[in-house]
């Protein structure tokens, strides 16, 4: 690929943008690929994605990257009620108050953030997929009775919604994770029904159908894939709201009752005691929660807006 | 047991202390304006945050401390608890004779007392309350209504399968109330200075139909008694109960018999979060709160507060379950007493105490607090050793055992003032020694004192703070034979007959003396054996603001607030 | 109009059946039942046996079902375990407090919002224009109790400017009358009363709508910007329309639709928020009672509060779709 190449394809593309629509074909570029260039070139989808690509790293070499063992009590013999250690040499961000390695917590502590929030999220994708793919595949009244359920769950705040869950299954990390995912789950639907009407009577829909394919190999062939790209950016935007969501629930005292499994909610919450005595235990954690939900929030605005033809101007 | 949380509060400096203390207020008030001319001294109101909302104010179907710290103001007892310390002295009785078997108990009277809607304190109110106690019906005699009238008499009028060992209460004349029992018991009569004990208006009682109890046992709803007109003697009368705001108001009761408080009136403010109360007294919206965190006596201190420091009457322990309880899941590795001792030596109880808990605290060696009569000093005891540790449970061959350790969230108790850190700790230190654990974490209220009490956990934390002076209130609550040659289910439903029986004995034992060496027997047994580790007393504490005069810290946990003033 | 807002009620019906068949399942869900989770764990089988038969638990699970939704009907909720008293009234003494508290959360988002997120549109580019979308991405990113936390440190503590807790002032005795206490204190004529109730919403308020502000702020901007490039404001512009006119009568009105729905959708965060603001604010209010039920497995308060408040979330997004009915004839149409 040329310079030059890219300029002219960039024009291409910013012509397409205005009127409204990509051409498509051998000179063009696909839908996906000219929305990966607008994000290239957005300082906004930038930062998103840095941020969220070293939570990413930072997650999945945490054993490496961590000096210290994020369990062992280090300072523990040094710690009163009333005073905990500060930084100093071996211990760049001091200890929390059970002499443990606050750098070290923090590290591996994303990964449980991730966890917690891949898998909500994924729980959520599936379950909303199921229900928004039954809805719009087959309308009907299929349609109305998922999406009067979806409606029903929406009606529910989803904290409260949350918390509901939570108590029902008890105090662990799976409650955490399923309940999380309880109220992704109507978002979901409603944006897969959405799409999947949208494009039930499109063009190539119609055609598929004309020309006497299967109901399920339109759907799960062509129309579901195209559907999928608002899915991603939800499923962005919902990594955040899972991370903020489960520091909320371990606030309200519905976390992981292994306290000593380091993670960014449990953390904050549990530092809230110590607000006057030592504020960076209660700070640090909640920085990561703020920069890596900002993180996924930057990323998952800029994918919608780079694949809302609205936003091409 | 400890069915309930928490239990009593306590009480109890030295007699030294509160000479100087009562010197101390009476130099305040002398000091004060407007003392002159006989008039009550008007002394504002002082807010109080209390960690929860009292379960209704009529102290007999009380067992909670919240619940207790009002009560405490309102009613008074034949016997109340010396001023900052833990010895039961007389209150509405002036003084008591027993009777030489130890069953009957005569108490003279103080005369001239009123019940704050007027009707006059004698003996007969007195049978009455112990004939209302003695004949609840129904939802009344549940352990959730009336444990600590079950505590220490047994059964009712209604339940002959239990008996009771109350036998009568007769009123000889208008200022003598004679009290039969039917057996000896260490309990009596010092439990009278229980608040559930407090002797309340029997004209009141029958007018706002006390007794009438609805819901269910878990879900007591209470009568308008216990929730609009609860009636006693005591220096402050019952005004309010704001339930949305969770703030109880109690006023001076201008008409009583001693020394009329300070203060026009008394709000007590529920404040459940620990750190709002702490910002709170700092922001100047309430006069103090109970169950400083340990982090803050050193910081509210040096910001001005009086933070007043109870001495110790707690403990503080891991309870262990070896699985006789049927319809749990047994771990009999529990059973070896090899293993049982491998983790009280794995525990690092020095580092816990300096670390953990506030100033003052110590390690424990027994189940009962050095200042109770029946400590010894001889025990078994288990330092930290991991090696040894680790060695035992190698001989054993119950390496990598798994114990289901409970630990409790959102609560602080006297005793335990952080759970989650303690958890954090000995989880750690048992892991060190080999162990693995799977945490299971609980609200207190009522799962986990639920779960615990039914013998669901392998190892849990807990512990209690005394009623009074007694060692029977620490090691017979704990370990007394409950039925059939079984200790409770909480420690397991353990066999161990030679400590029943040392405990029954001490019990009915009439002579002092006497029941503090069989007390202290039962403690060498039961550390020998070892039920559990018993970690450490812990000096709760409460805190005032500057202004604030006249409170005196009670180990029981029992302050009364008849002696505090505010200046200015 | 009057059959839009029958048929928008008529649709209400559906959702809050399978509200109550939803809450019913839970309630099956739990650990031992219904019986278990009104008697508690340690409830004997015979007590377990009396309130099935009682509460006719033992019939097929659809007589169940219909007696459950007779006794929702009625509001009737059964009792607290925590405190013994009726669930209903309960909610019903605690809701004023959260109603005054979402209300001063959601005027301020909106008083705060509006203004902000259009002045940002206009300076598009500015740096007040970044700083506020900066800003809001930051509010949402935030958790609420951390913020109340803090909100509550520098202002309450440090400062003393602003109460930290509760909804009164434990000392001033006021009269009340509707539980909503600064209308109590307009009411009763007592002014240092009601005003001392509206400084306790300030930061609760404040924590509250932090997130309705990011989110109206940015929808406000996003969708003033997309109007001053529709055609009728070109047209309008070219008119020659003074331009003060224009921003009113165009740009604004138009701009508020969107916001006007978002406006709605909010509520369930402020309901949710609320279980977090009023508790670090020790406010009493419904989210703080939910918060205590949950510690005390206060199962009957949960449930009620639960179904309560979705009933309220679903007849406030009523309310915004009839007046947003109102506002745009095109929606009555459809």
């Amino acid at each position: 690929m040329t310079a030059m190449g890219d300029v002219k394809r960039r024009r291409i593309d910013e012509l397409a943008a205005r009127a409204g629509q990509v051409p498509e074909g051998e000179g063009g570029v696909s839908l996906t690929k000219s929305a990966f260039r607008r994000l290239r070139r957005n300082p906004v989808a930038i930062t998103g994605a840095v941020i969220v690509v070293l939570f990413l790293l930072v997650a999945a070499f945490a054993p490496l990257l961590a000096p210290k063992d994020p369990l062992t009590q280090y300072l523990l013999s040094e710690i009163r009620p009333g005073t905990i250690p500060g930084s100093r040499e071996g211990f760049p961000l001091g200890v929390d108050n059970l002499g443990r390695d606050l750098l070290s917590r923090l590290i591996v502590g994303s990964r449980q953030s991730l966890l917690i929030g891949v898998v909500s999220t994924l729980l959520g994708v599936v379950v909303g997929m199921a229900l928004g793919v039954l809805a719009g595949a087959f309308g009907g009244w299929v349609d109305t009775v998922v999406m009067r359920f979806v409606d029903i769950l929406l009606s529910i705040p989803g904290l409260l919604m949350a918390i509901s869950i939570s108590v029902l299954l008890g105090q662990n990390q799976y409650a955490l994770m399923i309940a999380i995912a309880v109220t992704q789950v109507p978002v979901f639907a409603r944006l897969l029904r959405g799409s999947m009407l949208a494009q039930r009577d499109s063009d190539y829909a119609l055609a598929a159908r004309a020309l006497g394919i299967r109901r399920s190999r339109i759907v799960f062939g062509h129309v579901l894939p195209n559907s999928l790209s608002p899915v991603i950016v939800q499923a962005t935007l919902s990594l955040a709201t899972a991370i903020i969501e489960a520091a909320a629930l371990s606030f309200l005292g519905l976390g992981d009752p292994d306290l000593a499994r380091p993670e960014w909610g449990a953390m904050l919450s549990n530092a809230q005691a110590f607000l006057s005595i030592r504020p960076e235990l209660a700070v640090y954690p909640a920085l990561c929660i703020i920069v890596v939900a900002l993180g996924f929030t930057l990323l998952g605005e800029s994918l919608r807006e780079a694949l809302d033809p609205k936003f091409r101007r | 047991m400890q069915r309930r949380p928490p239990r009593v509060l306590a009480a109890g400096a030295a007699a030294l202390t509160a000479v100087t203390l009562a010197a101390c207020a009476s130099s305040d008030r002398d000091s004060g304006e407007g003392e002159g001319g006989g008039e009550a001294q008007s002394g504002g109101t002082l807010v109080f945050g209390a960690a929860g909302d009292p379960a209704m104010l009529d102290p007999a179907f009380g067992s909670d401390g919240e619940t207790f710290r009002v009560a405490r103001q309102i009613h008074e007892g034949l016997l109340g608890n010396e001023l900052g310390g833990t010895e039961p002295v007389p209150e509405l009785a002036e003084d008591y004779e027993v009777s030489d078997d130890g069953l009957e108990y005569t108490f003279n009277l103080r005369q001239g007392v009123q019940f704050h809607d007027g009707t006059d304190f004698n003996a007969e109110a007195v049978c009455f309350n112990f004939d209302r106690w003695y004949n609840f019906e129904g939802l009344a005699t549940s352990p959730s209504a009336s444990y600590y009238y079950q505590a220490v008499f047994g059964g009712f009028a209604s339940t002959p399968d239990t008996p009771s060992i109350y036998e009568s209460c007769e009123a000889t004349d208008e200022s003598t109330a004679v009290i039969r029992l039917t057996q000896v018991t260490s309990k009596f009569p010092s439990a009278l200075a229980l608040p559930a004990f407090s002797i309340q208006s029997p004209e009141a009682l029958q007018q706002y139909d006390a007794d009438n109890l609805s819901g269910s046992e878990d879900a007591l709803s209470y009568s308008e008694y216990a929730l609009e007109h609860p009636t006693g003697t005591g220096p402050f009368r019952f005004e309010s109960w704001d339930r949305g705001n969770g703030e109880v108001t109690i006023v001076r009761n201008e008409d009583y018999w001693g020394e009329a408080p300070a203060l026009d009136s008394i709000i007590f403010r529920t404040i459940s979060d620990q750190n709002t109360r702490r910002q709170e007294l700092q922001a100047g919206s309430i006069d103090g709160y109970d169950f400083v965190a340990p982090a803050d006596y050193q910081s509210l201190e040096d910001e001005g507060f009086q933070v007043l420091v109870r001495d110790p009457f707690n403990i503080l322990y891991l309870g262990f379950n070896g699985g006789n309880v049927p319809g749990t899941n047994a771990n009999l590795a529990l059973q070896d007493p090899r293993v049982r001792q491998a983790i009280a030596h794995a525990i690092d109880r020095e580092t816990i105490v300096n670390s953990l808990l506030p100033e003052g605290a110590e390690a424990a060696t027994q189940f009962v607090p050095p200042t109770v009569d029946g400590w010894a000093e001889d025990v078994t005891t288990y330092d930290y050793d991991p090696d040894r540790a680790r060695q035992l449970l190698q001989e054993a061959g119950a390496e990598g055992t798994t114990l289901r350790f409970y630990y409790p969230t959102e609560v602080s108790r006297p005793y335990l003032p952080d759970p989650a850190a303690m958890f954090q700790v000995i989880n750690q230190n048992l892991v060190d020694a080999g162990f693995t654990i799977e945490p299971v974490a609980l609200p207190w209220n009522p799962d986990y004192t639920n779960a615990v009490q039914a013998g669901q956990a392998d190892i849990h934390l807990l512990g209690w703070t005394g009623d009074y002076n007694d060692a029977y209130n620490f090691i017979g609550t704990f370990f007394a034979e409950q039925s059939n040659n079984q200790a409770s289910a909480e420690f397991g439903s353990f066999s161990a007959p030679e400590i029943f029986a040392a405990l029954a004995e001490a019990d009915a034992e009439p002579d002092p003396a006497n029941r503090t060496e069989q007390y202290q027997e039962a403690n060498r047994l039961i550390m020998d054996y070892l039920p559990g580790v018993p970690i450490s007393h812990s000096p709760p504490a409460l805190v005032v603001a500057e202004n604030v005069q006249g409170l005196e810290p009670s180990p029981l946990t029992a302050e009364v607030f008849s002696t505090v003033s505010i200046t200015d | 109009m009057l059959r839009f807002i029958v048929r928008r009620l008529l649709q209400l019906i559906p959702i809050l059946l399978g509200l109550s068949l939803l809450l019913f399942a839970w309630l099956r869900a739990l650990p031992g039942g219904p019986a278990q989770a009104a008697l508690g764990e340690r409830a004997t089988p015979e007590a377990i046996a009396r309130y099935n038969e009682l509460f006719g638990l033992d019939q097929p699970l659809y007589v169940q079902y219909l007696r459950f939704l007779g006794r929702a009907v009625q509001l009737d909720f059964g009792n607290s375990a925590r405190t013994g008293r009726a669930v209903t009234e309960e909610f019903f003494e605690r809701m004023p407090g959260t109603i005054e508290l979402t209300l001063f959360a959601m005027l301020f988002a909106i008083g705060v919002g509006i203004p902000l997120g259009y002045l940002a549109a206009r300076r598009h580019g500015s740096w007040l224009d970044s700083t506020s979308v900066i800003g809001s991405l930051l509010g949402v990113a935030t958790p609420v109790f951390f913020l109340a936390y803090l909100l509550r440190l520098l202002f309450a503590v440090e400062l003393g400017w602003l109460p930290g807790s509760g909804r009164q002032e434990v000392r001033i005795d006021a009269t009340r009358i509707t539980n909503f206490y600064v209308l109590d204190g307009l009411l009763t004529r007592e002014f240092d009363a009601a005003w001392d109730a509206f400084l306790h919403l300030v930061l609760p308020g404040i924590a509250l709508g932090t997130i309705p502000l990011a989110i109206i702020v940015r929808i406000t901007r996003a969708s003033v910007l997309d109007v001053v490039n529709e055609d009728y404001v070109r047209t309008a512009n070219a008119k020659g329309l003074a331009t003060a006119t224009v921003r009113r009568r165009h740009i604004v009105r138009n701009a508020l639709l969107p916001v006007s729905t978002t406006i709605g959708l909010q509520t369930g965060l402020l309901l949710s928020g609320a279980v977090l603001t009023e508790t670090v604010f020790a406010f009493g209010g419904v989210g703080s009672a939910i918060f205590d039920a949950i510690f005390a497995r206060d199962f009957a308060v949960l449930q009620g509060f639960i179904l309560m408040l979705a009933v309220v979330y679903v007849l406030v997004n009523l309310l915004v779709d009839i007046s947003y009915g109102l506002l745009d004839p095109r929606v009555r149409v459809r």
